[in-house]
């Protein structure tokens, strides 16, 4: 090969005084780095992915991961990543797929974003004292009450509300489908919202009948591929949601590679075994926001008018006029993905250009509803980056009514962002269909640690209000007088409209 | 307030409002009356601060003759005195909307609504501070006596009085800024930081209302309006939405009533107030006092034969009241409504 090989990403080394032998990396490692040669364990790290297995398994902390052990020659424009690719592609002549999240050095906004809290002229509010109200209600909601006097003369409700979804936390878990992680994955994060009253999406590959005891937390995604769909489906779900677009990868559709499509999973998706689940870019009964609407109104029907029905599009440029057109719709709620969400398998030039900040398309969705003077009426769903309670705070004060999380729920069974998920073999028994793989992520293990985290999170959350001298999230919800930006430029003060730190 | 419309001159809550100096810092006091121009009852009176009597004056004397006819106009008489700087000078117009006007704004409320709004927002050097029928709010930046001697409080005779001391702490004093603060018929005085006021002054912005004075108060006035008056809430339910029950009490409310406070907490989830205060709204219609759902401002009740009291201390109402028996704090979030005999 005339092109020669690519200096290695990342070396594993091992201690050869700690190590005692004991073969556990290489029983752990799916990606083949290690093997046994007479009594010594060899690595080739040239396979690694900094999946970080080896060294969570080693009972010696023996093993060693070093980052870029080889420097190119510097080069401000040509960077290694950008000769790399290069390389590969006059190898390959394809699209460059990648996992996980948009790999960019931009800054993060939610970092240049601070909270507020009270002092002196109103007092903070004691979260372990007082009542501390993070209850919310996804859905479509009236703009206004009607009332009526009934014949014995008591005030009743004259205006009949639509259902909502009911939230203990205003987290929940985005859509990661069935196909994209494993069976054991799926089944940990559903234990975990059914147990904290919250909800998770299936993903557009269906829902496995392993899922139905937890139906009732369950968010049926109706993706372009329509994979899994059936009015079966649709019925078992508490929402529906309409995947038009995804943060990871906008104007394009989901990407299962043929290796991750276990009998199971083709079952499930209803799809041959083995064959690549390319859904198509657009959905093709959607050429525009009408033919939207009639999806919408479609899917209500074939459910009796009993479930939310949610529409998620990826944060791209004219996001908020977007966003406006579904709020017109009968859609109940918003979901915005940002252009830093994860996925399983996109191409890395969408992953890493296409799309903006959740944050700057929060704040112009929820100012384009407040405009109309629908914001209310609907929901507003923010996902894409989310790694902390801070980053949930922000989101909310920014106007979210609630969150999705990914990439956070998956570290929380695991993962370490390798981002080799397209690959099928992730040794965490997450993003793999492989049942030796698999078996390594226990469901009951799993959904403690994801609720674990989600707890966490919603206890930090009631501090920051409670600091924030707010007791309920309503009252959080678009209320970005309690942020400032600090080293942000006028722009995008004015966008989020958020005064400057100081001011 | 009297609820028979027996009118008291302002001495009374002139002395009380003065025994609690020591909650202000002499940069603004306010009072508001109801009853006081019968002689103009069905003009809508409107006081304005004037920074000048040349240009901002000609501009809202243009806009006003445009909508209807001003009945009559003088400058609201005042006593200098030493404790206090004269910034503005307060006017009043007694004012009538013409009929094809109220037509073309769909009604008379929203024509002085969209009036006051687009004068305070759209003229430099004129603010309308007050702007309902039969009643009129006084307020300037200074103590709580200097305010009254200014404005010659003892002259005018109402059935309601609501006064306020501010101590301004989030946002300046300047006269704009001091309590009460009204639109149309609603007056408000806050005891408090309203911490949920970006999201209630977003959601009265997306209904139409401007917030252009700069403290957390005015929102109180534009939700009363926007939910009282245009969507026509009762008091108790204009109270509920503001300061609502917690979830864990609505859980174990009986069905009927569980579905209306849920209702209410989900359509009017951004009007939901936060943070310590206490409130007390007055209209023609009578008055209502509450505190926030955990009752991080105190406030007190008294009543007699045919007067309410509502006040942050017992001690305000004993000075009009010496001999008050039916005195006691009402619980959190919970309204206290004074309504007319009839």
């Amino acid at each position: 090969m005339s092109l020669g090989s690519v200096p290695l990403r990342y070396k594993i080394s091992i201690d050869r005084e700690q190590c005692m032998d004991c073969g556990r990396c290489i029983e752990n490692c799916s990606y083949g780095v290690y093997r046994r040669e007479g009594d010594r364990i060899i690595t080739e790290s040239r396979k690694c992915t900094a999946c970080m297995r080896c060294i969570a398994m080693c009972p010696r902390d023996a093993i060693t991961l070093t980052e870029n052990p080889v420097d190119y020659r510097s080069h401000p424009l040509w960077t290694p990543e950008a000769r790399e690719d290069v390389l590969r592609q006059a190898r390959s002549g394809k699209i460059i797929l990648s996992g996980m999240g948009n790999t960019q050095p931009h800054p993060s906004i939610f970092d240049r974003l601070l909270l507020d809290a009270c002092q002196v002229t109103n007092p903070s509010i004691d979260p372990l004292r007082e009542p501390m109200e993070l209850r919310t209600y996804i859905g479509k909601k009236p703009s206004k009450l009607q009332f009526k006097k009934s014949e014995a003369g008591d005030v009743e409700l004259e205006t009949k509300l639509a259902p909502n979804l009911k939230l203990e936390t205003p987290i929940m878990v985005g859509h990661m489908s069935f196909g994209a992680i494993s069976l054991n994955a799926q089944l940990s994060l559903a234990k975990a919202v059914s147990e904290l009253g919250t909800y998770m999406g299936t993903g557009e590959g269906g829902m496995h009948r392993a899922l139905y005891p937890y139906q009732n937390n369950l968010i049926a995604q109706v993706a372009s591929g329509r994979f899994g769909v059936d009015v079966d489906y649709l019925k078992r779900g508490a929402a529906i949601e309409i995947k038009i677009g995804q943060g990871a990868k906008p104007g394009i559709g989901g990407h299962l590679p043929g290796e991750k499509v276990s009998a199971e999973v083709s079952l499930t998706r209803m799809i041959p075994e083995g064959s690549d689940a390319i859904s198509p870019a657009p959905h093709h009964d959607i050429y525009s926001i009408e033919d939207l609407v009639q999806l919408v109104r479609s899917l209500k029907e074939a459910t009796d008018w009993q479930k939310p029905v949610f529409v998620k599009i990826a944060a791209v440029h004219n996001v908020s006029a977007i966003a406006a057109g579904i709020a017109r719709s009968s859609a109940d709620a918003v979901v915005i993905d940002g252009y830093r969400g994860g996925t399983g398998a996109a191409p890395k030039v969408f992953r890493d250009h296409v799309g903006i900040p959740i944050e700057a398309a929060i704040a112009s969705v929820d100012k384009k509803l407040r405009e109309q003077g629908v914001r209310n009426e609907v929901s507003v769903i923010a996902s894409g980056g989310i790694r902390n309670s801070a980053d949930l705070t922000k989101s909310i004060a920014l106007g979210a009514d609630a969150v999705y999380i990914g990439t956070a729920a998956l570290i929380a069974l695991g993962c370490r962002v390798c981002g080799n998920c397209y690959r099928g073999l992730c040794p965490w028994g997450i993003a793999t269909q492989r049942p030796e793989l698999v078996s390594r992520l226990n469901p009951d293990e799993g959904a403690e640690q994801v609720s674990n985290l989600i707890k966490g999170w919603t206890l930090e959350l009631k501090e920051l209000m409670g600091a924030a001298g707010l007791n309920s999230i309503e009252s959080l919800r678009g209320n970005r007088d309690r942020l400032r930006g600090f080293m942000l430029d006028e722009g995008m003060l004015e966008i989020l409209d958020v005064k400057n730190v100081g001011a | 307030m009297d609820r028979t419309k027996s009118r008291m001159n302002g001495s009374c809550i002139k002395a009380a409002l003065s025994l609690m100096n020591e909650r202000g810092s002499g940069d603004g006091a306010g009072y508001v009356a109801y009853g006081i121009y019968p002689e103009y009852a069905d003009c809508y009176a409107l006081h304005v601060f004037f920074d000048n009597m040349a240009e901002p004056k000609e501009k809202v004397d243009e806009i006003l003759r445009h909508r209807g006819t001003i009945v009559h106009q003088e400058e609201i008489p005042t006593t200098e005195q030493p404790g206090l700087k004269k910034v503005h000078i307060p006017w009043r117009y007694f004012f009538k909307p013409s009929q094809t006007q109220i037509e073309s704004f769909g009604s008379e409320e929203t024509l002085i609504k969209e009036t006051v709004m687009g004068v305070n927002a759209g003229i430099e050097g004129a603010l309308i501070f007050s702007s309902g029928k039969n009643m009129g709010v006084f307020k300037a930046s200074g103590w709580p006596e200097d305010v009254a001697n200014f404005y010659r409080i003892e002259e005018y005779e109402g059935y309601i009085w609501l006064a306020h001391n501010r101590y301004p702490t989030n946002t300046p004093g300047w006269w704009g800024g001091a309590h009460p603060f009204n639109l149309l018929d609603w007056s408000v005085v806050h005891n408090g930081e309203i911490t949920s006021y970006g999201t209630n002054k977003r959601y009265v912005e997306g209904q139409g209302y401007k917030c252009t004075l700069l403290t957390d108060t005015e929102v109180v006035a534009y939700l009363f309006d926007l939910l009282g008056r245009q969507h026509g809430l009762s008091t108790e339910t204009v109270v509920k939405v503001l300061a609502p029950p917690f979830w864990d009490e609505i859980d174990y409310m009986p069905p009927a009533e569980k579905e209306l406070n849920r209702a209410i907490r989900l359509t009017y989830a951004p009007a939901l107030m936060n943070g310590p205060f206490a409130i007390v709204v007055a209209s023609n219609k009578g008055i209502v006092g509450f505190t926030d759902r955990i009752k991080l401002r105190p406030l007190v009740v008294g009543e007699t034969k045919n007067r309410l009291y509502i006040s942050s201390e017992e001690a305000a109402i004993r000075v009009i009241e010496p001999d008050i028996e039916n005195i006691y704090t009402p619980r959190a979030g919970e309204p206290i409504i004074g309504r007319f005999k009839e």
